[in-house]
């Protein structure tokens, strides 16, 4: 029973990590409708930016906040300047340009800091946590504990503020909104800062246990899609708890399967939303898209 | 452009294809079987993303597997090659349909393709794990005064020559019109009586056979499988190479193949990084100003060129 929870825990705290990703993407798909392939890269860059802060001696939390406002900024700046041209083109066209996006920053980084791998800090102690037999990395906890706080700022945002009623309408009929007076390109950009900031945090929490590198999102991307495709790709709330689970399965399912092991965990996650989306197409707490003809 | 201009445009091609072979050297025309290997994957995945309007980011998996069916056959029974060719096709076909039903509920599923170079690194007794699968080239038959290489290069044209006629003819009637309108608007072509779902899992089917026989024929070529040749990396590629030949073209497989073999070449000279970034910024590049890529280029180039032939003549 020992095992049982440690992995459940441990589970927890990966997928944790994969639930702010999966966040970040579900931001960007609720504000304009497209998957952004590229939001990996785009928290690894990120990340980066962080670093480079650190190593400048400067504090971890004032680098941290200051990192959300970049990341902020190159979001938006991204959305004005490469996504708008495509705006009204179709769906393929942004989908094909945000995979360039994804090659174009993940070549930069490489080409700016190297490929060699990097340490990055944890603003949590690094002692463990017990309690009873099972331990709790601290750094896993905060991780968990960051997502929520970022979850609960979203949501607050999205249900109380002028600014996210407005932009949950711009998403949902851009004609009738703009005839109410809402600027609907800036709503898309402010989107895009705010899911580049929610893949910042993402990237700060996931790497001191990946180390630093401009590969470092590629397996954790397929598993925040996985994880946004299981809690429903219209529902936040589903996304981190998606997550969560997809964490916890894997966890479980390596321990305890032997075949399977390390080496096919990837491929059993994946196996069994395919299972899920059979059943439920719009994942388990999304709403089934309608389309008007 | 004129049916006769097409014809000769396409006789032309195929003699500077034909005569290659005298005038370069063996390690160059291995180049030139690999830009053929590729020219087939990206016609398989054209008609599925430029005709069909579907994306998918895994079709390197169904690369993968052509490549490793070919190279078990040959390996574990000592299955004559062109035989495990069309195996490889077969396979992928019936793969992709299958997973074309599924897909079309939700868009992002391909991406559960991407696991299918781990689970050939798991069955380690077939596909030889990390390690792969090494092959020896093969000769030419009937005694024909040619090197492996050379032969192998008349060989894989001549399955480009096949694959592409019948893609022709697959798109140019009438099943190839209910692809396009499923892209063009589902609903509407729904409603015409075009059963969309049936053809876009047969596209995938069809698309995935193609990228499949692809597969195969690298693994003879190349004489070598290894799985992590086969990452998220290979799909990205394949669809740099469709973009930049051109969206819903057939002739736009071949000068797509061209770039996706050579331009990284040159381009590694200038730094590690630099093919993907030439790839990203060719990506965006080619979506702002030349949609349809370089095919879409050149038949707008010969549209010009002929417009005004006629106005001289008149």
């Amino acid at each position: 029973m020992e095992v049982f929870f440690q992995q459940v825990v441990s589970g927890l705290a990966t997928g944790g990590i994969y639930g702010s990703v999966a966040l970040a993407l579900v931001m960007i798909y609720q504000a304009t409708d497209v998957v952004n392939y590229a939001q990996g890269e785009m928290a690894m860059f990120s990340t980066y930016i962080a670093w480079t802060l650190l190593d400048k001696g400067v504090p971890y939390w004032w680098a941290f906040v200051l990192t959300l406002v970049i990341s902020f900024a190159g979001g938006v700046l991204l959305e004005r300047i490469v996504i708008r041209p495509v705006e009204n083109k179709p769906i393929l066209t942004i989908v094909i340009v945000c995979i360039g996006l994804l090659v174009i920053l993940n070549s930069m980084a490489g080409w700016i800091y190297s490929y060699i791998q990097k340490p990055f800090p944890s603003p949590f102690p690094p002692k463990p946590i017990m309690l009873g037999t099972v331990v709790f990395g601290a750094h896993d906890l905060g991780a968990i504990g960051v997502t929520l706080v970022v979850l609960a700022f979203l949501y607050a945002f999205f249900r109380f503020t002028t600014l996210g009623l407005a932009m949950r309408a711009a998403a949902q009929n851009p004609v009738s909104s703009r005839l109410c007076g809402i600027r609907v390109g800036w709503m898309l950009a402010i989107g895009w800062g705010l899911a580049s900031m929610v893949g910042a945090v993402a990237g700060m929490m996931v790497a001191p246990i990946v180390f630093l590198d401009p590969n470092m999102m590629a397996g954790i991307l397929i598993y925040a899609f996985a994880s946004a495709t299981l809690g429903g790709f219209t529902s936040p709330g589903g996304a981190v708890l998606g997550g969560l689970i997809v964490g916890v399965i894997e966890n479980l399912v390596g321990t305890y399967v032997h075949f399977i092991g390390t080496e096919l965990k990837l491929t059993v996650a994946l196996a069994l939303i395919l299972v899920v989306l059979v059943f439920k197409p719009s994942g388990l707490f999304g709403r089934a898209a309608v389309h008007r003809v | 452009m004129t049916p006769r201009a097409r014809a000769v445009g396409v006789a032309a091609a195929l003699a500077v294809a034909l005569a290659l072979p005298l005038f370069v050297s063996n390690f160059r025309l291995f180049q030139f079987t690999q830009v053929a290997v590729y020219a087939i994957a990206l016609l398989g995945l054209n008609v599925l993303t430029g005709y069909n309007g579907q994306i998918s980011l895994g079709h390197g998996a169904f690369y993968a597997l052509g490549a490793y069916t070919t190279a078990i056959m040959i390996d574990k029974w000592d299955v004559p090659y062109p035989l495990t060719i069309v195996t490889a096709g077969l396979l992928c076909l019936v793969v992709g349909f299958l997973f074309g039903i599924p897909a079309l509920r939700l868009e992002g599923l391909y991406l559960a393709l991407l696991a299918i170079p781990q689970i050939l690194k798991y069955f380690e007794h077939w596909t030889g794990g990390s390690q792969g699968i090494v092959l020896s080239k093969p000769n030419a038959p009937w005694g024909l005064p040619l090197s492996p290489d050379q032969w192998l290069y008349f060989f894989t044209l001549a399955v480009l020559v096949v694959l592409f006629a019948l893609a022709r003819n697959l798109l140019m009637g009438r099943t190839g019109r209910a692809i396009v309108a499923i892209r063009d608007n589902a609903i509407a072509a729904q409603a015409m009586g075009v059963n969309t779902a049936l053809y876009k899992s047969l596209t995938f089917g069809v698309s995935a056979a193609y990228t499949g026989v692809a597969g195969g024929l690298s693994a003879i070529v190349i004489a070598f499988v290894a799985p992590d040749a086969f990452n998220v990396f290979l799909s990205i590629t394949l669809l740099t190479g469709i973009v930049i030949g051109g969206l819903a073209s057939i002739s736009g497989a071949i000068f797509g193949a061209l770039f996706i073999q050579f331009v990284p070449n040159w381009a590694q000279d200038i730094s590690k990084a630099a093919p993907w970034a030439i790839y990203g910024i060719f990506l965006i590049g080619f979506m702002y100003v030349m949609p349809f890529g370089i095919a879409g280029a050149v038949r707008l180039a010969l549209a010009r060129l002929g417009r005004r032939g006629t106005a001289a003549r008149a």
